[in-house]
């Protein structure tokens, strides 16, 4: 096992202030290594979100360290967090989230514009992208001409077209049948071996987490059990 | 790094017109207010500068810089008082020579008759001059011939009718050779005059019959006063420094000790052509006024439109925060967007303008005078007004929190 990617260490969350102060995490310790697949488990509410939201560096931790390739990156401010999850993150998220209207192949060239990448190498590796998720045939089409789980490949397209170290997905078969949820989950397999992307993935369903390597069981804002896989 | 952010600004710039085309009607009540703003501002300026062209035009039209020697002191007499004594004829042999820098100088005396030929009547204003008037005004013929030295000095009864008169008294015919009657006198016509159209005031120049001066006095107004000395000045020369010496010799001729006011008025053409282009200056800075409202009125429209589209697309914000979008980014996205919308705006103004000012000047009769200037500046001003007006929307989209930007239904 190489050095862990990602160490948080006592990571706590609070929202709000005084009476109406709640404490979704209490102290999550967790390592990730470079290449894993790991899912996170856990009843509605145990703060998976919020521990997928502060690894995404969409959100800081109330108190406690987080350490990306051995950064600690807990105190960064705005602008720097948006860079760091330009360069080495992508998101899939349950409701897809694609801009509406707007061509497939344009949502995957997206994070690569705020890349300054050029036209050309846009649409190069955008299709590349397409490529990995079989949609190349529907590159042209919009999100409303696409199913939940075209769409949700789209989604996933756009998260690895910049070569993300990690791929964050909170619950993202969450909106599809269990037909669709299987083709996502061995896309992001396929993703994980092939391209060593480390993957984290939320998850309700046992069936889905049977997919990962790894997968981390949160209770009331902390971290229960962790199972591994044998390799 | 420059480069991508020039590629940046050229993406958000099509991403604008794209998210400007998906609403067309929307964008387009919006950006009314730039359109009406910018329009009324670039057709009153455009007018403007064409009515000053205009002045402009027929003060060089008349050749020389023309100084006109009045009685009285300002245009309206003051109530009571004695009324300032009229000038006499030596009066103008000495300015003629005495005066440097002086081209032409002519008498005027006037008297209002009606004129009648054959059946037709016209009441007209009868100028009695010479050819110095003429020459002073550059003022050509079209038919027939101009005094002679001799019917000058002689004060024969001979005229030169304008226009106007000829047009009115002599339907297709020439009226070169015919005798006109002139209220209780008559007089020959030896020629007439080329039309001069409007004076600066908005007075019929061409509505005139001009006779030798000395005719006029003795036959008309009974008398020797001259109303008015015309004096053409040498553009070489500065038309205020003549200004002064004829007002010197004049106070000397009129008597007027140190401390007194002139009792005669001398107007400079150049002057006048000034004033009228500083009226038209204050009614463009009137209509200016109005038009400033309607484009604050339409930058508060296009801030408007602005927040309601950073809130519809919240969830789209948060997903080019969470794709790795700083703030300043999405913030130039939106600021881009309003700034096209107001260029469009400000682009449709000015189109407007130009057909409207081309045939708003057709109509007044003042020539069409596109100035670069004034589209740039106003095309200029409404970008502006994109900037200032988008730029709070702009900032609240950048400020969202990208975690609640993508949960927002
Ligand atoms: N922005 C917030 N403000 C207040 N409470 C929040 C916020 N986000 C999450 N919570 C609360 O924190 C707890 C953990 O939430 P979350 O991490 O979303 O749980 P889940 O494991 O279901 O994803 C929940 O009780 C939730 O209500
Ligand atoms: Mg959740």
């Amino acid at each position: 096992m190489s050095e862990p990617l990602i160490r948080l260490r006592g990571v706590t969350k609070q929202f709000g202030e005084g009476e109406a102060a709640f404490r979704a995490l209490k102290g999550v310790d967790l390592d990730i290594a470079a290449g894993d697949f790991m899912a996170v488990m856990g009843p509605s509410g145990s703060g998976k979100s919020t521990t997928m939201n502060i690894l995404g560096c969409l959100d800081v931790p109330s108190s406690g360290a987080y350490l990306f390739r051995d950064h600690h990156v807990e105190h960064l401010g705005r602008d720097q967090r948006a860079l760091l999850r330009r360069r080495y993150l992508g998101f899939v998220f349950q409701g897809f989230n694609l801009l509406a209207r707007t061509s497939a192949l344009e949502n995957v060239e997206l994070p690569l514009l705020y890349r300054g990448e050029d036209k050309r190498r846009r649409h190069e590796m955008a299709m590349v992208a397409l490529e990995k998720v079989g949609l190349v045939p529907w590159a042209r089409h919009t999100p409303a001409e696409l199913s939940g789980g075209q769409q949700q490949r789209v989604a996933i397209a756009r998260a690895i077209v910049t070569h993300p170290d990690v791929l964050l997905a909170d619950e993202p078969t969450g909106n599809l049948d269990s037909e669709r949820s299987v083709e996502i989950m061995e896309l992001l397999t396929d993703l994980n071996r092939t391209s060593g992307i480390t993957v984290l993935m939320v998850t309700h369903e046992p069936e889905m987490a049977a997919y990962a390597r790894t997968i981390v069981h949160f209770r009331d804002g902390l971290v229960e059990s962790i199972e591994r896989k044998p390799a | 790094m420059r480069g991508a952010g020039t590629r940046l600004l050229a993406t958000t710039a099509l991403l604008a017109i794209r998210a400007i085309r998906r609403h067309v009607l929307r964008s387009f009540l919006t950006v009314l207010g730039i359109v009406i703003g910018v329009f009324a501002v670039v057709t009153m300026v455009t007018l403007g500068k064409g009515a000053t062209q205009s002045v402009h035009d027929q003060v060089s039209g008349l050749g020389a810089n023309l100084l006109t020697v009045l009685p009285g002191n300002g245009p309206g007499r003051g109530g009571g008082g004695e009324a300032p004594p009229p000038f006499k004829p030596e009066d103008v042999t000495a300015i003629r020579g005495q005066i440097g820098g002086v081209t032409a100088v002519a008498a005027q005396a006037q008297a209002s008759e009606t004129a009648v030929y054959n059946a037709a009547n016209w009441s007209t204003t009868v100028n009695g001059t010479s050819d110095a008037y003429l020459d002073a005004q550059n003022w050509k013929l079209t038919a027939g011939r101009r005094f002679s030295a001799d019917e000058e000095e002689s004060g024969k009864s001979v005229c030169l009718v304008g226009s106007t008169v000829a047009r009115n008294l002599y339907p297709g015919q020439q009226p070169v050779g015919t005798t006109l009657r002139l209220g209780s006198i008559s007089c020959t016509v030896i020629g007439v005059l080329a039309t001069r159209g409007q004076g600066g005031f908005g007075q019929d120049n061409d509505d005139t019959v001009i006779m030798p001066i000395k005719a006029v006095q003795r036959r008309l107004t009974g008398s020797r006063d001259i109303r008015a000395i015309v004096v053409a000045a040498d553009p070489a020369y500065d038309s205020a420094a003549i200004q002064l010496s004829i007002a010197e010799l004049l106070r000397q001729r009129r008597n007027i000790q140190g401390g007194k006011l002139d009792d005669f008025t001398i107007f400079d053409s150049r002057q006048i052509a000034d004033t009228l282009s500083g009226v038209t200056g204050v009614l463009t800075a009137i209509v200016s006024a109005v038009a400033a409202i309607s484009l604050l009125v339409g930058g508060i429209g296009i801030m408007n439109i602005m927040l309601v589209s950073v809130t519809e697309r919240t969830r789209e914000i948060g997903i080019r925060l969470a794709i790795g979008a700083v703030g300043r980014e999405v913030m130039l996205q939106f600021l881009v967007e309003a700034v096209v919308l107001s260029c469009i705006g400000g682009l449709i103004g000015l189109v407007l303008a130009f057909f409207a000012s081309l045939g708003l000047s057709a109509m007044l009769g003042v020539p069409f005078v596109f100035d670069p200037l004034t589209n740039i500046i106003a095309f200029a001003f409404s970008g502006l007004i994109g900037v200032v007006f988008g730029y709070f929307p702009a900032r609240r989209a950048a400020s969202l929190n990208p975690i609640d930007a993508l949960r927002h239904e």
